[in-house]
């Protein structure tokens, strides 16, 4: 008994140590309120293109001075990011940007944000509209369906069975270029070309490792994945290679530079699409402050300078909401990889 | 029967009331409540504390009943999977005309048709333990749900379904309340009824426990289904607080549920722990992470603590057992007398 009392004992002067430095860097925090604070919630940790994204934001947040907040659950699910948003009303922030995992699971949640007078908006992956004040969007969705169908067919050579390895099911952003190419596909040129499956690899690396083992074992006749997205198109990357699948199986989708100049070289991956995720972290930063000061309201048509990248305006999105567009995607291929496989 | 008591009357004395599990519990809820507050100046708020229960208490409500199987001795990890199910079942005959109120019903009897289907297959096939079955269960229920709703999300809810999840009565959130009537019962019904008493002895001894009349079947049956129909509560609330629902909801509760059960003070080999306890569980992790959650730590730092916490409370509980003789001789006596 004695021990257990000296044990207890122990542990409580080692926790109230602990309390005693925690509590000294908490008091000049309380001090800090006058800086506005940007918060960002990702899809999950881990994944690079959500990294770079948070590391633009940071630096809009930061030059127009405010306070960044950046949360990462650490699974890619929706019911981690409520949990998320609770914790910053509580924090009475002054402005959520959300990577959403599911458009309309976060819609109450979100609500009380917006209740609560904090500006919300949405990047990369949207919430429904209801949701949200904006979103901030990457591309044109249909521009990025089509034009990654285009790829794969003429990778293919005009014929044969495609698959897609996407991230989760309920990703808002990849549904929405999923359905833009299956809209592709119903013209007449492609009538002997086959989407056979739509693989969900939950963003997670070692599930989209085994779903794309899985595609390749369902369909042995497969010719091309499109991975249209960064976790997906890696591991997808990894696996033709390790099973030496080149030029056998087409690998195009969008991808990292930075994580597949090693398959855009070797030929793995002809070529691949993306857009700067660090300036889409930096546009819903100037954003999130636009609104915060209340110099737009998110009604289309409102204009506000985002840094570096210049006047940006709100316009009408598909889904009935508003939307800020960056910019159109680019083309990542052997000859251009080199200079960019160093920046993102 | 006598003699018992009398055993258990010589024993009691102040020092080792104070050195109960539940007791380290609260003096580790009172040190997590510190820090806190004194890592974030948003933490002592009490609006803000009430919705933060919010956040936690949907998986409270399996923990419960988690807590009964694991004192039987037996585990349960198909828990989350019923929850998915329960909760997909319901958003589908919603969207297919059926009333909400009738839903939330077809959710719970979904629910409970689970949990007595594990408990008929544990007490059916003997040979396997409750674990085995269980994961067999927990891979099928959610394979149904995927069958079902193949990988898409339902939701729509009429409006005041949103109020299970979110709304308050007199500033108290509803999910708190519903959770302490529930808390209540099942602590009843652990301690203060022959039922909980067999479900101990059951625990303690399987086989003393059918020799002495036990109706050892039915009590398990009865276990795993209460295990079913609280799954298919969180799952009410949970699809409440999501606003749509999808087959992967719920992903990891099973653990969650087990953790808080063990962090509790339930002995994972069955026969010892209680309610309170368990409870006490839920508010030190919920709050210990809404805490860290309120000052920022990144997710992978808030698992490493969480899991230190847990090893920790396991070696604690370890060495009170093994330190004292008392309990451990009363166990013996116990246990022998379970035998004759």
């Amino acid at each position: 008994m004695k021990r257990v009392l000296s044990t207890i004992i122990a542990v409580v002067l080692v926790l109230t140590t602990l309390v005693g430095c925690g509590g000294t860097p908490g008091k000049p925090a309380a001090g800090q309120n006058a800086k506005a604070k940007y918060a960002l919630i990702v899809k999950s940790t881990g994944n690079p293109f959500m990294e770079k994204m948070a590391e633009g934001f940071k630096k809009a947040v930061e030059e127009v001075g405010g306070e960044v907040i950046n949360k990462a659950p650490d699974q890619p699910t929706a019911e981690a990011q409520i949990q998320m948003i609770e914790e910053l009303i509580s924090q009475k922030v002054s402005a959520i940007a959300i990577s959403a995992n599911d458009p309309d699971a976060l819609q109450p949640a979100l609500k009380k944000a917006m209740d609560a007078g904090i500006k919300v908006l949405s990047l990369d992956s949207a919430v429904n509209k209801d949701s949200r004040i904006v979103h901030i969007q990457q591309a044109d969705p249909e521009q990025i369906g089509r034009v990654l169908v285009q790829s794969a067919v003429e990778m293919i050579g005009g014929s044969g069975e495609i698959s897609v390895l996407s991230a989760t099911s309920q990703a808002t952003n990849q549904n929405t270029w999923i359905e833009w190419m299956k809209k592709e596909l119903e013209d007449s040129k492609y009538k002997d070309v086959k989407l056979v499956k739509v693989a969900y690899g939950d963003d997670l690396r070692d599930k989209s490792v085994s779903e794309t083992e899985g595609l390749l074992k369902t369909y042995p006749d497969l010719k091309a994945i499109i991975a249209p997205t960064t976790v997906g198109i890696a591991a997808a990357g990894k696996v033709l290679t390790d099973k030496s699948l080149k030029d056998k199986v087409y690998l195009t989708g969008l991808g990292l530079p930075s994580e597949m100049s090693e398959y855009i070289e070797s030929g793995v991956c002809p070529w691949m699409y993306l857009w700067n995720p660090i300036d889409l972290g930096y546009l819903a930063g100037y954003a999130a402050d636009a609104l915060a000061k209340g110099t737009i309201t998110g009604k289309e048509g409102d204009k506000f300078t985002a840094g570096t990248l210049g006047e940006k305006s709100v316009s009408n999105a598909d889904d009935g909401g508003t939307e800020i567009m960056l910019g159109a995607p680019f083309k990542f291929d052997a000859d251009n990889i080199g200079e960019w496989k160093s920046v993102y | 029967m006598e003699h018992r008591e009398i055993i258990a009357k010589k024993q009691f004395d102040l020092k080792a009331f104070f050195f109960q599990w539940e007791w380290i519990l609260v003096l580790l809820l009172i040190i997590v409540n510190i820090i806190n507050s004194s890592i974030s100046p948003y933490y002592m708020d009490l609006k803000s504390l009430m919705d933060a229960t919010m956040t936690f208490l949907d998986r409270a409500f399996i923990v419960l009943p988690i807590a009964f199987v694991m004192i039987l001795g037996d585990i349960d990890v198909s828990v989350a999977s019923i929850v998915a199910l329960s909760s997909v079942v319901m958003a589908v005959s919603y969207n297919g005309g059926a009333p909400m109120p009738v839903a939330m019903i077809i959710c719970l009897m979904v629910g409970t048709l689970c949990g007595l289907m594990n408990g008929m297959l544990i007490v059916k096939f003997k040979e396997l333990p409750a674990a085995i079955i269980t994961i067999s269960t927990q891979i099928i229920y959610r394979g149904i749900a995927y069958i079902i709703l193949e990988d898409q999300s339902s939701g729509n809810f009429p409006d005041w379904y949103q109020a299970l999840g979110w709304g308050y009565v007199a500033g108290i959130p509803i999910m708190l309340l519903v959770f302490a009537v529930f808390a209540v019962l099942y602590g009843l019904l652990l301690h203060k009824t022959t039922f909980g008493r067999s479900v101990y002895a059951i625990g303690n001894n399987i086989t003393a426990s059918r020799f002495s009349g036990l109706k050892v079947d039915k009590i398990k049956v009865v276990v795993f289904t209460l295990a079913g129909f609280m799954s298919a509560v969180t799952a009410l609330f949970l699809t409440s607080r999501m606003g749509s629902t999808r087959p992967n909801v719920a992903t990891n509760y099973e653990i969650d549920a087990i953790a808080m059960v063990v962090l509790g003070g339930v002995s994972a080999s069955g026969g010892r722990g209680r309610i309170i306890g368990t409870i006490i569980s839920i508010f030190l992790v919920g709050l210990l992470r809404y805490g860290l959650g309120l000052v920022n730590v990144n997710a992978q730092i808030m698992l490493i603590v969480i899991g230190l916490l847990l090893v920790f409370a396991v070696m604690i509980s370890n060495l009170q057992v093994k330190r004292s003789g008392l309990q451990y001789k009363n166990m013996k006596v116990q246990k022998a007398e379970n035998e004759n």
